[in-house]
């Protein structure tokens, strides 16, 4: 919620119940993410990775970022999707949340970066087109963007 | 970065009623200790001095009656008795509440314990109060009559500037009997070159009284250091010489005085300790004074690390790349910069340690009121106070060491009377130690009282619905319900513990800390509380190890030895983990199958044998690299249930490499030969 609070642009004074939202528009698989530039620290390339044995599948590994030892996110186990190679488009974009009131730092792998834009609310769909792998908890909204559907994931909970 | 002078004060005083209460428990012990009473007089006196420089009037009124009862304990005329220790020690109390707090903070509680003082020393206090030169002379008629002193004062010229009153301290001369004072005015310059805040004048003082040399010298205790002090016996019969032969001069001393009565109204405000000029004086005299220390907020001292951690790593890339190659100037830096970063890192580490003492410190005073509040005698012992742990962590521990020492005093330890129908001695025994055991710090809160009654919380666990009645369950498991939140024994709940809330705090603050909590009971002896924390400081010694495609970081000081895996070793393992060092049978895990590891097995294993306290358990690696500096980063929360690794490090190339927690491991390796154990016996 409180994420929601501080993306409303000042001055443009939507309707309460619309959240307008400046995002970052990942590929993962064939789906397309959108992240919060509030949350964006950075965008790096592949580094390598040192895997964590005995973690959860989704934070299969550690990078070292800037001389920070942070988790790396694999989110398409998160949300049900088969792991791929990594290509020629994949980057890191490393993050920032709170979860229990601690600010953690993370990278999240994504199979392409597209760009920054925005996104409202006013157009969620409601339709869930998705498939039953996707935990509706993890889905703040779903929104659409040059035609194509855009999930912005509630990343506290998806991490969580 | 200005502090503000009250809260110097503050601070300061802060320190000295620590150290104060230390003084006095330790006071109760051996009351006739000259030395333990002189430092309990010397902090109230601080206190009482600082506290009015300062304007905490009130700190300093009050303290006052305290430090006269002192100065008669130190004078012999009465002795420090225990009633006197407990109520200097709720004096300490109201101090530090009057200090902190002082709008809130009651004048009748100081008042009733100034009462209650007067009745400790039996009156004596108000009566020097009021004569104290009568006082000296009717406790004193042994002492040679009229004999008396010339005392000589030079003053160190700075001395305003520190805040002392030079005539406060002729007053507190003259209240040891009359005296002439005597001006000597030699080194006071013209009017046009008087420095204002400094102090030029000496003094002659010819003292009759029948008082000791040390009388006369605990005067100028607090500024000994920066005066010339002189003092010579007078003869008997000439005494009364000298004073005829200077009374005429007394009469240019209105003069004298009207100069030095100036001094103290300049220097008055307490402001005068952050003037400037004088600072070089100073600093000239603090350098000299050994054992001094610096404050420094805890903030600078982690960036401090954090730097040093930094340095560490980019150095260990240096060795890399200058190892790799084969310029001789390049590798002689390298090693140069290798000794001189770890130089630093182990000073850095070494400012952030604090040794365990300054904790236990604490307890000592928990023990004697609890001790007294519940009528049961203990003795309290403290065992290895200068381990050393870092001190954010010495400050978490405060508060679950709080928990344990008021169990075991409030639970553990049986009544006087019931202990009186064993063997035990009436007066309980609690033993707060600190150990370093491998990489980690044992501190072990134990009692001899009655020890856990199994059958009795195994009843609470079922009536409170923990566990269902019935349920075959091990003396460990029911000892474990303790650490459930909500649960209490204590058949009345009183104002110390039993109210269920303790053990489930303490064990989670403990396991935030990385460390573990070990309870053992033994009916009738008692029982002890072991906690087990890591030593993370920042930077340790590592050894680099390959399992699989991976890298790893064994703490250094958890491995005993490394020794080869052989075939025959692993032949004779089939089936079961075990291997023979010397005589012994060592459990082993392989890292490779723990890991899940991936990549070529290397054709001969190695086994690193490593030690938890008294436990040990090799681990199966594919290749040992060598030692590493490890600048140990802690794992993010996303990784908090990965239970295998204590934290991560970066490697010189870069690239990130988890730190093996080996107590854990340990632990592992033991689970699985208790497992073997009982499924051979099956």
């Amino acid at each position: 919620m409180q994420q929601i609070q501080t993306c409303e642009p000042a001055g443009n004074q939507p309707p309460a119940s619309e959240i307008r939202l400046q995002v970052l528009m990942v590929g993962l698989g064939n789906e397309i993410l959108a992240i919060e530039t509030d949350m964006v620290r950075e965008i790096i390339d592949p580094v390598p990775a040192t895997r964590v044995a005995g973690a959860r599948t989704f934070l299969p590994a550690l990078i070292n970022v800037r001389g920070n030892v942070i988790p790396l996110a694999d989110l398409r186990l998160r949300f049900g999707m088969p792991a791929a190679p990594a290509t020629a488009d994949t980057r890191i974009v490393v993050v920032e949340i709170e979860i229990d009131g601690d600010p953690v730092t993370l990278g999240i792998l994504a199979d392409k970066v597209f760009e920054v834009t925005e996104v409202s609310s006013r157009h969620t769909q409601q339709t869930p087109r998705l498939g039953s792998q996707w935990r509706p908890e993890f889905i703040r909204f779903i929104t659409k963007w040059n035609d194509e559907f855009v999930i912005i994931p509630d990343m506290a909970r998806t991490l969580g | 970065m200005e502090l503000d002078p009250t809260e110097i004060f503050r601070q300061e005083a802060a320190e000295l009623l620590d150290s104060l209460e230390t003084v006095l428990l330790d006071l109760g012990q051996t009351p006739q200790d000259r030395d333990l009473i002189d430092a309990a007089f010397r902090a109230l006196h601080t206190i009482k001095g600082s506290g009015a420089m300062f304007g905490f009037d009130r700190v300093a009124a009050f303290t006052h009656d305290f430090e006269t009862a002192f100065d008669l304990i130190r004078k012999g005329k009465i002795d420090a008795s225990g009633d006197i220790v407990t109520v200097s020690l709720a004096a300490k109390d109201y101090i530090r509440t009057l200090i902190d707090d002082p709008d809130s903070t009651d004048p009748i509680i100081g008042e009733a314990i100034v009462e209650e003082l007067q009745r400790a020393i039996g009156g004596l206090g108000a009566s020097a109060e009021v004569a104290p030169a009568a006082s000296e002379d009717l406790d004193a008629p042994a002492a040679p009559a009229l004999a008396g002193w010339r005392v000589e004062i030079g003053f160190d010229p700075t001395i305003p500037c520190n805040g002392t009153n030079p005539l406060v301290l002729l007053d507190d001369l003259r209240a040891l009997g009359p005296c002439t004072v005597i001006a000597d005015l030699d080194a006071v310059p013209e009017l046009s070159g008087l420095d204002p805040e400094a102090c030029l004048i000496g003094w002659t003082v010819t003292l009759h009284g029948a008082c000791t040399k040390e009388d006369v010298e605990d005067v100028f205790m607090f500024v000994r250091d920066e005066m010339k002090l002189t003092i010579t016996a007078l003869d008997g019969p000439s005494a009364q010489t000298p004073a005829q032969e200077w009374a005429p001069l007394d009469m240019s001393m209105p003069a004298a005085v009207m100069v030095v009565k100036s001094l103290p109204a300049v220097e008055a405000p307490p402001a005068a300790v952050e003037r400037p000029v004088p600072e070089k004086a100073e600093f000239a005299r603090r350098s000299e004074d050994k054992g001094s220390t610096v404050r420094v907020q805890a903030e600078r001292l982690d960036e401090l690390m954090d730097r040093v951690g930094e340095l560490v790593i980019a150095q260990a890339r240096l060795s890399q790349l200058a190892h790799s190659g084969t310029d001789l100037a390049i590798k002689a830096i390298a090693e140069d910069i290798e000794r001189l970063a770890s130089g630093l890192r182990d000073s850095t580490m070494g400012v952030r340690m604090v040794p365990m003492g300054s904790l236990f410190g604490r307890f000592r005073r928990l023990v004697h009121d609890l001790s007294r509040d519940l009528g049961k005698p203990v003795d309290f012992v403290t065992v290895g106070e200068d381990t050393e742990l870092d001190k954010t962590m010495i400050e978490r521990l405060a508060d679950p060491l709080v928990h344990l020492i008021r169990n075991a005093i409030d639970h553990g330890i049986e009544p006087a009377q019931q202990r009186g129908q064993t063997s035990k001695s009436p007066t309980g025994r609690i033993e707060l130690a600190a150990r370093y055991v491998g990489a980690q710090v044992l501190v072990t809160v134990q009692d001899d009282g009655a020890g856990l009654d199994t059958a009795r919380i195994r009843a609470k666990a079922e009536e409170q619905g923990l566990i269902v009645p019935g349920t075959p369950l091990s003396e460990h498991d029911i000892h474990q319900l303790l650490f459930h939140p909500g649960f209490s024994t204590a058949k009345t709940i009183s104002a110390l513990s039993g109210r269920g809330v303790g053990m489930d705090v303490v064990k989670r603050t403990i396991e935030a800390m990385r460390g573990t909590i070990e309870l053992t009971t033994i009916p009738g002896h008692g029982s002890s509380v072991t906690l087990r924390l890591p030593l993370t400081l920042a930077i340790i010694e590592g050894l680099l190890i390959r399992v699989g495609e991976g890298r790893y970081i064994i703490p250094l000081s958890a491995v005993e030895e490394c020794v080869e895996l052989t075939a025959a070793d692993e032949a004779r393992a089939r089936g079961r983990s075990f291997l023979t060092v010397r005589g012994d049978l060592v459990p082993f895990l392989r890292l490779r199958d723990l890991f899940d590891a991936e990549g070529e097995v290397a054709p001969y294993q190695k086994v690193i044998i490593t030690t938890m306290g008294d436990t040990r358990v090799g681990l199966v690696v594919d290749q040992i690299i060598g030692s590493h500096q490890t600048v140990i980063k802690s794992l993010s929360k996303l990784h908090s249930d990965v239970t295998m690794f204590s934290g991560a490090t970066i490697l010189g190339d870069g690239s990130a490499a988890l730190i093996l927690d080996v107590a854990q491991l340990v632990t592992l390796g033991q689970s699985r030969v208790d497992n073997d154990r009982t499924s051979e016996a099956a």
